[in-house]
């Protein structure tokens, strides 16, 4: 997936579309918007939104310190959690760098899936169809005919804390 | 100039805008993993060097300790967990990178013998308190264990075959106290996101604060001046390198990239800085190794202040890792 800060108004849609669509239970979040300043008044002020999920990493930490390999990658590359091997212990919380995870009040651990179950119907996940200002791309990263393959080659972009090793594979548009 | 103002629509509890998802029983385990980790250590090192009848503490009377708190911690673990009902999973499956699954199976190997060790010293127990205090109350319990144990036929059959193999299970047993006492600290630096935990360094540290602990806790319990002046002696050797193995993990942090300085910060002028350097490394280590020294050239200090202290020290160190390394990252928000 790729984000496009500079259309993003910070609008909060995929927030809620997220929140909608995956019955987030009240209080928690798959997905959330940064708002980021540069400079300081009364020199050039710059401001950009993001928004931003788990990563879906390239290089797992969660699913590598996940002891019952509940934390798995799935065909495609998404990292999900199978609920009925989750034993809640927080280690993949503590490994990833984003904060993108959550303990679920029914005891497992849960995050953002891309919503796989849409995308199995041919359909988009839901921050992506529901955004009014079109910034988030979504497609197959392998494929380099697909819209996020050719936005990614067309634009300058940035990841999070890549420092952090994870090879995260949200890029954001500059 | 760069800075975050606003983060919208973001409310996850435990985990944003402050993770703690790990807290007191976690750093509590630990502590029990390393006292256990040490115990063990020490009971099946002596027996090797066959020092059975000048040592009866450590080899036959406080190892009963070991199977306890284990259980104890693991309680403490399960309770811990948030999707308690299906803790089971975790001895379903090995994921040999996952440190949590192999110190749990490690956990749950070392079991065996921490629970069949004592077992065969039971008898020994009870007299080593019968001459020790006649009255005191374990006699009973160990009494009645011990006529429990003699009725139970498979379990008599199976301890007079783990005494017949006990030298090579007292072998296994070392090796795998190690691996326990590494475990606890190794659990913390596999995560990378989390830059104070993050450093090889912890293995060692938390192993020898695990056996300092344990050293301490013999030297308590034991009423042989020899054995007391012996664990005296270890533990001042296994403070030193405690120290040594702190300073080195600050150094190494302040010569590692930015989060890894930042990480130290907490501890060198950060929030953790009066907590980790007052409690930790002046109580628990600084102070009782002075009163070590001071006992071993024929001060009458008492016994119980320095190994409380030492105790205490290896708890809190543990309770300030576990929420220090929380409140270290990438700055990702």
């Amino acid at each position: 997936m790729a984000m496009d800060t500079r259309k993003c108004v910070g609008c909060s849609d995929c927030v809620v579309a997220c929140q909608t669509e995956n019955n987030v239970p009240l209080g928690y979040c798959r997905d959330w918007i940064v708002e980021t300043v540069k400079g300081s008044y009364p020199e050039t002020v710059k401001m950009h939104f993001a928004s931003e999920r788990c990563m879906q990493c390239d290089n797992t930490p969660c699913v590598r310190t996940c002891p019952t390999g509940a934390s798995h990658v799935i065909e495609g590359g998404i990292v999900k959690v199978t609920h009925d091997e989750c034993i809640g212990c927080g280690a993949c919380i503590e490994a990833c760098p984003y904060g993108a995870r959550y303990v679920h009040p029914d005891g497992y651990i849960d995050k953002c899936t891309f919503c796989d179950h849409r995308l199995e119907q041919g359909m988009n996940p839901a921050c992506v169809d529901v955004c009014p200002t079109s910034c988030l791309i979504f497609g197959d990263l392998d494929d380099p005919r697909s819209p996020v393959s050719k936005a990614l080659q067309e634009k300058d972009w940035y990841v999070l804390a890549p420092e952090a090793g994870t090879n995260p594979q949200l890029y954001f548009l500059k | 100039m760069e800075e975050i103002l606003n983060v919208s629509g973001r409310v996850i509890p435990h985990v944003y805008p402050h993770l703690e998802i790990w807290g007191s029983a976690i750093a509590i385990y630990l502590f029990i993993g390393g006292l256990a980790a040490g115990l063990l250590f020490f009971a099946n090192f002596f027996y090797l060097s066959g020092k059975q009848n000048s040592m009866p503490m450590t080899i036959k009377v406080a190892p009963i300790i070991t199977p306890i708190i284990i259980s104890l911690g693991l309680i403490l673990l399960v309770f811990d967990l948030h999707h308690k009902l299906y803790f089971w999973q975790l001895l379903l499956h090995i994921k040999m990178r996952s440190p949590m699954s192999w110190g749990a199976w490690t956990l749950s190997v070392i079991m065996i013998p921490a629970i069949l060790w004592p077992l065969t010293y039971l008898e020994d127990t009870i007299d080593y308190l019968k001459k020790r205090n006649d009255k005191c109350k374990l006699i009973g319990l160990f009494t009645w264990a011990n006529n429990l144990v003699n009725k139970i036929k498979p379990l008599v059959l199976l301890l007079n075959f783990f005494n017949k193999y006990k030298k090579l299970a007292a072998y296994l047993t070392i090796y795998l106290s190690i691996i326990l006492g590494v475990y606890t600290g190794i659990l913390l630096s596999a995560f990378n996101a989390r830059p104070l935990w993050n450093t090889s360094i912890l293995g060692p540290l938390f192993l020898t604060s695990g056996v300092s602990t344990a050293a301490a806790l013999l030297m308590w319990l034991s009423n042989n001046p020899l054995e007391r002046k012996l664990y005296s002696k270890i533990d001042l050797f296994l403070i030193a390198i405690e120290l040594f193995f702190i300073i080195h993990m600050f150094m190494g942090m302040q010569a590692g990239g930015n989060a890894q300085v930042e990480a130290a910060q907490l501890f060198l002028g950060g929030p953790f800085t009066a907590s980790f350097w007052v409690l930790v490394v002046g109580l628990g280590l600084v102070i009782p190794a002075t009163l070590e020294i001071l006992e071993l050239s024929g001060f009458h200090v008492p016994i119980g202040i320095i190994s409380f202290l030492i105790l205490f020290g290896g708890l809190l160190f543990r309770f300030i890792m576990i929420y220090a390394g929380q409140a270290s990252s990438f700055h990702v928000l």
